[in-house]
């Protein structure tokens, strides 16, 4: 079964929201991905005629975003935030537990292919730091303690408890609450 | 603490507020949609926001009724609203509280965007690592749509709205308007030359406005109490208002502190953020994102508003606010920010795409003592063949940290090409451009 043909409700629904269909590509690659892990010469062939644009135009487009993988990456992608805010407050020192613990640096995976780790910029959580984005999840005040648990769970679980909700901080103490 | 009234996290700070529309309702929430909508005219809603004085909260500091004014008034076709939630400027990390908190307080000033600009169609553009925002607003927007505050017919007034949440897929420059829509077009994101202006050629090449999230949060409360409360706030006329700024880096509270424009550098690190981490004092500190210079804590007492903080020599930008301690490293830390700077590059203008890497390779070579004393010439050379010669404000943002830390750190410069030339590890070479 074709891609397009096997996630067919989804699509539709995604065109619907554009009155020029060439905007649907992103949201279209982020499916892609989501069904394979990365996105395929294949897939990228079949979405260009979906939409009516070049192959190439669709390449161009997944080239210059660093959230689509061309090959196949870890069952969790570990990305470390590394820019100046994080790094003061000790994300060198995040990556080099990972070195420790998983044997892998910055752009390698572990041979299992249980993980992949990559140092990234910014993702906003610039008050929360170290911080890391795993998969979907951001994982954020990240202590060693902290990541043994995270990859304890990880393995056994395939998620972590760990990983942050809504966003608030600081979070008020009480008697900051409002009445 | 100094008292002050909160608006954008007056919500969020109530105990056991989920963000949940029944929630947004108690609080008086969607109430400026029933009163605004088919009972104040489009055209006085915009002259409310600009009365107000509310300058975009994104970073450059326009003001949202003067730019909502440039949309051309007898075009018939549609128009769109974009919502600016690509937060991406190191350093901020406000919207991100204000969309996971508190979803419908944005959604309502998208609304009343919408109503005050004739859109019927507004899409959120939220970075694509931003997975749990991105589900947050989806679900709001499905509760409102259901309760009838989006879509068709918005409570009967014969508006329609539709809102939609777009995710980016991991790009700085799409926080800038022009390669926001590009993205949004589906393409690369890389600016376009100005003008035309979006308020005219904007998204599919329509009428189209694009807000920051803190910017369009801001709308609930200026249409329900008034553009006259909003403009006394702050540091008016100029700075009007409530800043959500995100403290970060050595200090001992880092987090989101919402407090008038105008409070000083020194209160909100001191009061508000628990002052410094250790017994080590300041050292350094950047007031508005990766964007703005670097200043000193001879600048602790600058009013945190958009012109004294011009006036210092940095910017307001985003509201990130970063401190750094004494023996941090500011070549260092200026090659942090000139790498982040080189990854995210677009590409397009020479200037900014060669000499970003020309940038990140020399302070490299200086802080791995094997720098030599022509290094620092080039450098500022490189800065001003940068600055200003770019399609977008991202080249006048990279030199931003070189610029001022070799106007207040030089000797560290100096010291660290002296340790070069005392370990003999160059040999003298012609001077010239790498």
């Amino acid at each position: 079964m074709t891609f397009i043909d096997k996630y067919k409700n989804e699509i539709d629904q995604i065109l619907s929201r554009y009155p020029v269909k060439r905007s649907a590509l992103i949201p279209l690659l982020y499916v892609a991905q989501r069904d394979q892990g990365y996105v395929s010469e294949a897939v990228m062939q079949e979405i260009a005629r979906l939409l009516g644009i070049t192959p190439p135009q669709v390449y161009e487009t997944v080239t210059f975003y660093t959230m689509f993988n061309l090959k196949p990456v870890g069952k969790f992608h570990i990305q470390v935030c590394k820019s100046l805010m994080c790094a003061l407050v000790g994300s060198d020192t995040l990556i080099g537990w990972m070195k420790t613990k998983l044997g892998i640096a910055p752009g390698e995976s572990t041979t299992d292919g249980l993980f992949t780790l990559s140092a990234v910029e910014c993702l906003a959580a610039c008050g929360t730091g170290p911080m890391m984005q795993i998969n979907e999840d951001y994982y954020e005040q990240v202590t060693e303690d902290k990541l043994d648990r995270i990859l304890a769970d990880l393995r056994s679980t395939g998620t972590s408890t760990l990983k942050s909700g809504p966003f608030m901080w600081p979070e008020p103490a009480p008697s900051e609450r409002g009445a | 603490m100094p008292q002050h009234e909160l608006i954008l996290l007056k919500n969020m700070m109530q105990p056991g507020y989920t963000g949940s529309l029944q929630d947004y309702e108690k609080t008086g929430g969607y109430q400026a949609i029933r009163n605004t909508l088919g009972k104040i005219a489009p055209a006085d809603v915009t002259a409310m926001v600009r009365k107000s004085g509310l300058r975009g909260r994104g970073g450059a500091g326009f003001p949202t009724g003067v730019k909502w004014g440039f949309l051309p008034k007898d075009y018939q076709g549609p128009r769109y609203l974009c919502c600016n939630a690509d937060e991406s400027e190191p350093g901020t990390f406000k919207d991100r509280q204000l969309m996971e908190r508190d979803p419908h307080q944005v959604l309502e000033g998208i609304l009343l965007a919408c109503y005050a600009i004739g859109a019927e169609t507004a899409y959120i553009y939220i970075r694509g690592e931003m997975v749990l925002g991105s589900r947050i607003l989806e679900q709001a927007i499905n509760e409102a749509r259901a309760a009838g505050y989006i879509g068709k017919n918005i409570l009967g007034t014969g508006i329609h709205a539709d809102v939609w949440v777009h995710r980016g897929a991991g790009a700085y420059i799409c926080g800038e308007e022009t390669a926001l829509l590009e993205s949004l077009e589906g393409k690369r994101g890389l600016p376009r030359i100005k003008p035309p202006f979006p308020a005219t050629h904007g998204l599919y090449n329509k009428p189209t406005v694009v807000n920051n999230v803190e910017t369009l949060a801001n709308l609930p409360h200026i249409m329900n109490r008034g553009p006259e409360w909003f403009a006394a706030i702050g540091s008016p006329p100029k700075s009007t208002g409530t800043r959500v700024f995100c403290v970060s880096g050595h200090v001992k509270r880092p987090g989101n502190y919402e407090v008038p424009m105008g409070v000083t550098v020194r209160e909100l690190v001191y009061e508000h953020a628990g002052g410094m981490r250790s017994d080590k004092p300041m050292k350094a500190f950047i007031p508005g994102g990766a964007s703005a210079p670097f200043l000193t804590p001879a600048h602790l007492d600058v009013k945190l508003d958009f012109e004294h903080v011009a006036t210092a020599g940095s910017m307001l930008g985003s509201g990130g606010v970063t401190i750094m301690e004494e023996g941090t490293s500011m070549v260092w830390a200026a090659l942090r920010l000139m790498e982040f700077f080189y990854h995210e590059s677009c590409g397009k203008c020479s200037p900014c795409r060669e000499g970003s890497s020309w940038l990140v390779q020399t302070l490299r070579r200086i802080m791995a003592k094997r720098g030599r004393m022509e290094d620092l010439e080039t450098l500022l050379d490189l800065c001003k063949n940068i600055a200003g010669r770019t399609v977008c404000a991202f080249g006048d943002a990279e030199v931003a940290p070189i610029q001022s830390t070799l106007k207040h750190w030089r000797q560290e410069y100096v010291d660290l090409i002296h340790e070069a030339e005392a370990a003999n590890l160059i040999k003298p070479e012609p001077v010239g451009r790498p």
